[in-house]
């Protein structure tokens, strides 16, 4: 099987960008990865794309062939969509072409236009991740849904909402230095606390904003980066995807996210490492809530033990194993489509040293990213090493 | 869910589903092996079983988690702020709105199901009534 190395890694400035096309956001992002890796363009062999709500946002369906021409890329490209996952699942399936030796350069990544909308169409347009007859019509929208895990999570295993403003302080703290954030500055606990009700527990501070923004990476086989001379010093080791029912009533135990633990185990065999070989992660921290549930599904914490984690300084960034060195969803930004693959260009630049906060993790070997879609319907996690030449 | 004053088109099973629920004859399908699943389905969705029932919803459930949602979408602009809870009725679990201040909800409150419309739209909606 053929080995698989990020090659390079591109980001636009996640933000508000109200009125930037998803085509230029990803002509950005796709040409700094093209550029970061050093292959020629005309090597690329195909292009995959995470897109969630462009239908919505910007009228504009079958969104691969747009995001191949933005790169001036004539190749084949697809749209993936798996919500908030969708730009993981675009990764995922790269990654078993490159493997299976389907192709040997590929262009990975993703976007979402979502600042165009109100507060109110926005809300609207993300609640659509939920399941329309029997979550939506009943007034259920993604916050919502995640302060209902929050309340169960509460109610079995204990844990405050102090416990949770943590979580958001934490990531507004790492995102300090990170020039792609969002949100570069500190808040407060008292803050997170103070800050309006969304849906009960979840108040505005343990929610991500609203975000434009695009991310990329190039994906080469082994052979293609030894013959290029490329310096690709980042493997991906390991894939791995889950699945849930669409809706939190038919799930058994709605404070848990069993599809994540299932694309986690998934990963991690496929790696040939274990929980404990992991020195930094990226997590989907859509939520205050879904970092602490991302944290006992990848296996760092036992169910139920993952809510001190950042209060008690285990995942601080000078802690045992820091999480969302990038700042997270929470204070890098959530452009949906986007976020998958940014987790994994935060996670390379993060692994080959030329990452703001790769001072936190000098030693770190190997990384995790968890992508969540819904809530947790969906959930792709990938492994990624540093190669040891 | 009108507009410009055509008719709508209907979900088949599911706007059966609901009226059931309006008029106090709640039902839920229940597969050979026992499992219970909403309509509308052709399948059962644990273990693929084609023999579906409709059986008879419980006449009370206990919430099973909830929110009190405080941002609503466009579609719910005037029913906010307003609690909404996942429901356990054994078999299935349905999720709707609480008739009740947040202060008189908790896991394990003991409800029955009904159908009002939302203030916004007048929507179809499913609701709960502690009892």
């Amino acid at each position: 099987m053929t080995k698989v190395r990020v090659a390079g890694a591109g980001m636009t400035a996640f933000g508000s960008h109200p009125e930037r096309t998803s085509r230029d956001l990803f002509a950005e992002a796709g040409r700094d990865a093209i550029e970061d890796a050093g292959v020629a363009r005309e090597d690329v062999e195909g292009v995959y794309y995470g897109n969630f709500m462009g239908e919505l946002s910007e009228h504009q369906g079958h969104q691969g062939p747009l995001a191949a021409e933005a790169l001036g890329v004539q190749a084949p490209a697809t749209r993936y969509e798996s919500a908030c996952a969708s730009s993981g699942v675009a990764l995922r399936q790269a990654v078993r072409d490159v493997r299976n030796g389907e192709a040997d350069v590929l262009v990975v990544g993703g976007t979402e236009r979502m600042t165009n909308l109100s507060t109110a169409e926005s809300t609207e347009a993300l609640a659509i991740a939920a399941d329309e007859l029997y979550e939506v019509r009943a007034g259920v929208t993604f916050p919502g849904a995640y302060a209902m895990m929050a309340t169960a999570y509460f109610e079995q295993f204990g844990g405050t909402r102090e416990d949770l403003a943590h979580v958001a302080v934490k990531n507004h703290a790492n995102a300090v230095g990170n020039e792609r954030a969002q949100y570069q500055r500190e808040i407060t606990v008292e803050a997170a606390l103070e800050s309006p009700a969304v849906a009960d527990p979840l108040h505005l501070y343990d929610a991500c904003p609203v975000t434009d923004g695009a991310s990329a990476v190039v994906l080469v086989s082994e052979d293609y980066a030894d013959d290029h001379n490329l310096d690709a010093g980042v493997a991906i080791t390991g894939t791995g995807q889950g699945g849930d029912r669409m809706a939190l009533q038919d799930r058994e135990n709605v404070a848990t996210s069993p599809a994540a633990t299932e694309a986690a185990e998934e990963a991690y065999a496929d790696a040939g490492i274990g929980a404990d070989d992991v020195d930094v992660a990226e997590v989907h921290d859509c939520f205050t809530i879904a970092e602490v549930l991302a944290l006992e599904s990848l296996g760092f914490f036992d169910t139920g033990e993952g809510i001190t984690a950042a209060r008690e300084g285990v995942t601080t960034r000078d802690g045992d194993l820091p999480v969302n060195l990038s700042g997270g969803l929470k204070a890098k930004g959530h452009p949906v489509g986007a976020t998958g693959t940014s987790q994994v260009a935060e996670l390379t630049k993060l692994l080959r040293g030329d990452h703001v906060n790769s001072e936190h993790v000098p030693e770190a070997q190997v990384g995790v990213a968890h992508n969540a879609g819904g809530t947790v319907a969906s959930a792709v996690v990938h492994v990624l090493e540093e190669v040891v030449s | 869910m009108t507009d410009d004053g055509e008719e709508s088109v209907g979900d088949a099973g599911f706007d059966e589903f609901v009226a059931a629920l309006a008029e106090g004859d709640g039902y839920y399908v229940e597969c050979a092996n026992g499992h219970g699943s909403l309509p509308p389905r052709r399948v059962c969705p644990e273990c693929g079983s084609a023999d579906l029932d409709e059986t008879a919803l419980p006449e009370t459930g206990e919430v099973a988690t909830y929110t009190k949602v405080h941002v609503p979408a466009p579609s719910f602009a005037d029913d906010a702020p307003y609690v909404t809870a996942v429901v356990d009725f054994g078999p299935v679990r349905l999720t709707g709105q609480v008739l009740a201040a947040v202060e008189n909800v908790e896991i394990g409150t003991t409800v029955e199901v009904g159908v009002r419309v939302t203030e916004t739209r007048g929507d179809p909606l499913v609701v709960f009534e502690p009892r």
